[in-house]
């Protein structure tokens, strides 16, 4: 603003040159929100359509929708020569196309974006693995075993087995209980389908 | 009552509909049998009528009238049903609503369950999406189950264990003996997840960080033998065994090392030998080297290990895949503060950044090299920025011309050269500059004296180029009513002067005011430097009848000025030439930083720069440069600069006075300033009668063997306060103490608030300029008490 001084003063500002910087390696206060974590995982079609989705963060329906619905569109625009990280409100999202289906993270600041590629990587060999030679058909047939799959791999947003053949393993194991649970039911409901109750 | 259909019958039904209204109308039929089995309590098929509405919920129907559905599916003792109820719930129930609080108690029992997998179900619930209630329930079993020896459900545990924390911080002391020996462990994912938990901990409780710091050592050793283990099938990723852990152990070394010097040191071999052998060929190998510079980075690490760090990052830089690139940027963004001159090294990759075909990358090569611009390579950075912005995209010219035009007030090596750049800016991305740089560059040519005739007649001639970039246009026409007088009577020394009539140029600015591409403020400006022309030209009766014109046009603004004109040339024209003389050298009128700063003498070289959000003026910009609107009561003084420094430099004599003003007014004098041989000490009066008036005299003084010439001093004080300069004694601090250059500072002080200031001196040594920033906090309270 203008200053009226008495003789010959005006106000200037103090210079200030540098570009406002994202982070810095100076030292932060112990106290700083932790912010290594996953907040979500989409799986979505090049038509747009969800395939699976994730949340490690609390949020009602209606604000998950707008979400998805304005990321989707954004990663959809995204021509195939720019690289797989993008700034997306305060948010990374770092995310990869997998035939006709976009793996898609949304990780925080201080998250590393390059081993995050190497998690989605590794959640599609896994299904690879378990479907064999996976495609999107199989993840639509069988979502609800995506998510197992999922759930074996990460808790939390976070890696809780690196090693592919135990994750398997475990997935395997389950099926069987599920099999055997199955395998005990079906004589009464072969029963009932064929309407002899 | 037919059994439901089962699921992937549902699925292929559904992905027949051709048309939205199909398939909305199917979902609902579909969703209709599912309320009324539901409603008849069906326990054989309600985890088929779950799984069915989870996908619908997927494709976006509601699905809420299926939640409570979920918790009788986690009740159920069937695996199958617990296992798609613990996937609805994960799916449907949030935190907001209370109803998930009644999975408490199924996910109590499911933790103590006898199979495994149950346990890992309710586990993964509770590790995902639980919340603070229920965490505080639970965390008791959860803590139990971490100190199990069935690694499956530990590493599971402990994850759940760091949702926990995050919810409930308080908890955290409680997990604290069950870490004991997490570390122990062989299982890779009991290890990566207790990694992941010890890190939760550490960021949040210094008392943590400190308690783990003696795990370093153990960190040290496992990342050792994940480097040096041969070939492990099972967790090899390209070469690489176990990435993730390598990963996290990093990142945990990264928190426990910073700030302390023990333990920076003794991770600071294993960093160097990950950050050398690691394989750079995939990205799993540059992921582990990228957290390895980030973890170098923030650490205490030796200054070889910090160098290797950067040239790590300008490999990645030269590296095909652009997410490397990407990352690389982004890191060297982060340190260029602090490693300045090792990041300079790598200025020219950086540079070339700037033609990437990626979007990310270009805006993070653009703000790394605005950061890296100095005295020493502004010419060739500025090419560049300058090539960048010709054909950078639209999003991108806004911030660009900002940066050059900073840069270029920063480090301009000549007057000519900074008009130049601004010149090249204006007519390239024109339409994209802020509008507080028209005011700015304003400035910037009127203290510019004498590049005047040069300006002019560039912006004349770009001006006949083209008339679209508001900006240029506005600036071209101050200056041609400024100097028009130059421009008409070819004075350029810079550059070949050109033919040009007063015709022609008023031909040119009443292009500009009937020109539809001109906005409101344009004609204002165009019409203004008309009027100005009358004292500058003499067709002065051509310049009457335009304004006479205008005295009725359509736009209030026009319409006034031009009136305003006219009665001017009518009723006053004995004032004319006084109100339209040439404008003396003014001064920057922003002040949206915390400090304001004074001029000092006219001479100096306005060192401002113009902060980032331009300050709300109360008049538009173009009337405060107006001498004319001193009619009108605008507040803006013209400043009258002290150009001659009023005593000469006294030798020897000087010295005394530091300690003559002593005990004059009982405030001890104070050191200001003490650097490179440059010393300023402050004395201080009490100026009469006004208490609140400090009254500072500067003394400066050169220890060195070479005169400090061109010494300029300025400051900048709070803005409750005011600051009056006087004119220094003189402006050569002479060597070796042979005397020093004093000049004069009031400060007013109403408020008797504690003072602070901040100086800037500049001054050439040696025959280089020479340039500081100082703080100056240590005032006696005595002065402005």
């Amino acid at each position: 603003m203008f200053a009226l001084v008495a003789n010959q003063k005006v106000v200037i500002d103090w210079p200030c040159f540098w570009v406002v910087l994202g982070g810095s390696f100076l030292p932060r206060g112990v106290y700083t929100v932790l912010l290594f974590k996953m907040q979500f995982m989409l799986l979505f079609s090049r038509q747009g359509k969800l395939r699976l989705q994730k949340w490690y963060v609390p949020l009602s329906d209606k604000e998950k929708k707008k979400i998805t619905r304005e990321l989707v569109q954004t990663v959809l625009a995204r021509k195939p020569k720019m690289c797989s990280f993008l700034e997306w409100r305060d948010l990374k999202i770092v995310y990869k196309r997998y035939a006709s289906l976009y793996f898609c993270c949304a990780i925080e600041d201080q998250d590393n974006e390059l081993i995050t590629l190497e998690i989605i990587h590794r959640y599609v060999e896994l299904l690879d693995k378990y479907f064999g030679s996976v495609c999107e058909l199989d993840i639509i047939f069988n979502f609800e075993k995506a998510y197992f799959i999922l759930d074996e791999f990460l808790l939390g947003g976070e890696a809780q087995e690196t090693s592919k053949k135990n994750v398997l393993k475990a997935i395997e194991q389950a099926d069987l209980l599920q099999e055997d649970a199955k395998e005990a039911e079906t004589p009464r409901s072969v029963l009932e389908e064929i309407g002899l109750t | 009552m037919p059994a439901p259909i089962r699921l992937r019958e549902l699925i292929r039904t559904i992905r027949t509909a051709r048309t939205q209204a199909e398939e909305r109308e199917m979902i609902q039929k579909e969703c209709a049998a599912i309320r009324s089995s539901f409603r008849e309590e069906d326990n054989t098929y309600r985890c088929r009528n779950v799984a069915k509405l989870l996908y619908m919920h997927m494709l976006g129907y509601p699905a809420h009238f299926g939640q409570l559905e979920c918790l009788k599916l986690i009740a159920s003792q069937k695996f199958t049903d617990k296992r798609i109820g613990y996937l609805g719930a994960m799916l449907l129930l949030d935190e907001r609503q209370d109803v998930h609080l009644l999975m408490t108690n199924c996910i109590k029992n499911d933790l103590n369950h006898s199979t495994q997998y149950v346990q890992g179900l309710a586990l993964c619930t509770l590790g995902c999406m639980g919340s603070s209630e229920m965490c505080r329930d639970l965390a008791g079993e959860v803590e139990k189950l971490l100190k199990t020896s069935n690694s499956y459900l530990r590493k599971k545990a402990a994850l759940c264990a760091v949702h926990v924390i995050r919810k409930v911080p308080e908890l955290m002391e409680m997990f604290l003996p069950a870490t004991k020996n997490l570390l122990s462990e062989k299982n890779h994912g009991v290890l990566h997840t207790s990694v992941v938990l010890l890190t939760e901990m550490c960021e949040r409780s210094p008392d943590m960080l400190a308690h783990f710091r003696k795990l370093v050592p153990q960190l040290v050793r496992i990342l050792k033998n994940l480097i040096m283990s041969g070939y492990s099938p099972e967790h090899d990723v390209s070469g690489i065994s176990d990435p993730f852990l390598q990963v996290r152990i990093l990142r945990l070394l990264r928190i426990l090392g910073k700030g302390d010097d023990d333990s920076s040191e003794a991770m600071n071999d294993i960093l160097a030998q990950v950050a050398t052998n690691t394989e750079t060929s995939k990205n799993v190998g540059n992921a582990i080297l990228y957290e390895t510079v980030l973890t170098i980075m923030d650490i205490k690490s030796e200054s070889g290990l910090r160098v290797l760090a950067i040239n790590i990052l300008g490999r990645f830089l030269l590296n095909n895949d652009k997410n490397i690139r990407y990352v690389a940027l982004t890191s060297l963004l982060k340190t260029v503060q602090t490693d300045h001159n090792a990041v300079q090294r790598h200025r020219s990759t950086i540079v070339d950044c700037l033609k990437d075909l990626d979007v990310s990358i270009k805006r993070r090569a653009m703000e790394l090299s605005f950061a890296l611009v100095n005295g020493n390579n502004i010419r060739g950075m500025m090419k560049e920025l300058l090539y960048f912005l010709d054909s950078c995209d639209p999003e991108f010219k806004a911030d660009c011309a900002s940066g050059v035009f900073l840069a270029a007030e920063k480090y301009a090596p000549s007057k000519r050269w900074h008009i130049d750049t601004i010149m090249r800016v204006l007519t390239t991305a024109g339409s994209y500059v802020r509008d507080d740089s028209v005011p700015n560059l304003i400035q910037l040519i009127t203290n510019s004296v004498e590049m005047h005739a040069y300006t002019v007649q560039r912006l004349y001639k770009a001006l006949l180029d083209d008339i679209s970039q508001q900006p240029l246009v506005q600036v071209a026409s101050w200056c041609i009513g400024e100097y028009g007088d130059l421009l008409v009577s070819g004075q350029c020394e810079e550059e070949e002067p050109i033919q040009v009539t007063e015709d022609e140029v008023l031909d040119v600015l009443e292009g500009l005011l009937v020109s539809n591409l001109s906005t409101p403020v344009t004609r204002g400006y165009a019409l203004t430097a008309i009027m100005k022309l009358s004292t500058r030209f003499t067709s002065v009766n051509r310049i009457k009848k335009v304004v006479s014109i205008y005295g009725s046009s359509i736009d209030v603004e026009l319409q006034q000025r031009a009136v305003e004109y006219n009665a001017l040339f009518k009723k006053y024209d004995h004032m004319r030439p006084a109100l339209l003389e040439r404008m003396p050298i003014m001064e920057k009128t922003a002040s949206n930083g915390p400090t304001e700063i004074v001029q000092t003498n006219g001479e100096a070289e306005p060192s401002v720069v113009e902060a980032k959000h331009p300050p709300p003026v109360t008049q538009p910009t173009n009337q405060a440069n107006d001498l004319l609107d001193l009619l009108g009561g605008n507040d803006v003084v013209p400043v009258i600069q002290t150009t001659v420094p009023t005593k000469p430099a006294s030798a020897g004599g000087e010295l005394l006075d530091l300690l003559g003003d002593l005990s004059l007014s009982g405030i001890p004098p104070m050191t200001a300033y003490n650097k490179n041989g440059l010393k300023i000490d402050f004395t201080f009066e009490r100026a009469n009668p006004n208490p609140n008036i400090a009254v500072i005299t500067i003394h400066a003084s050169n220890s060195t063997e070479a005169d400090m010439t061109d010494f300029v001093f300025q400051a900048a004080v709070p803005k409750t306060f005011q600051l009056q300069l006087l004119s220094p004694s003189s402006n050569v601090v002479p060597t070796l103490n042979q005397g020093t250059v004093t000049q004069v500072i009031r400060v007013l002080n109403p408020q008797k608030q504690q003072l602070r200031m901040r100086i800037k001196l500049t001054y050439t040594h040696k025959g280089s300029a020479v340039q500081d920033l100082a703080e100056v906090n240590n005032f006696p309270p005595q002065s402005w008490q």
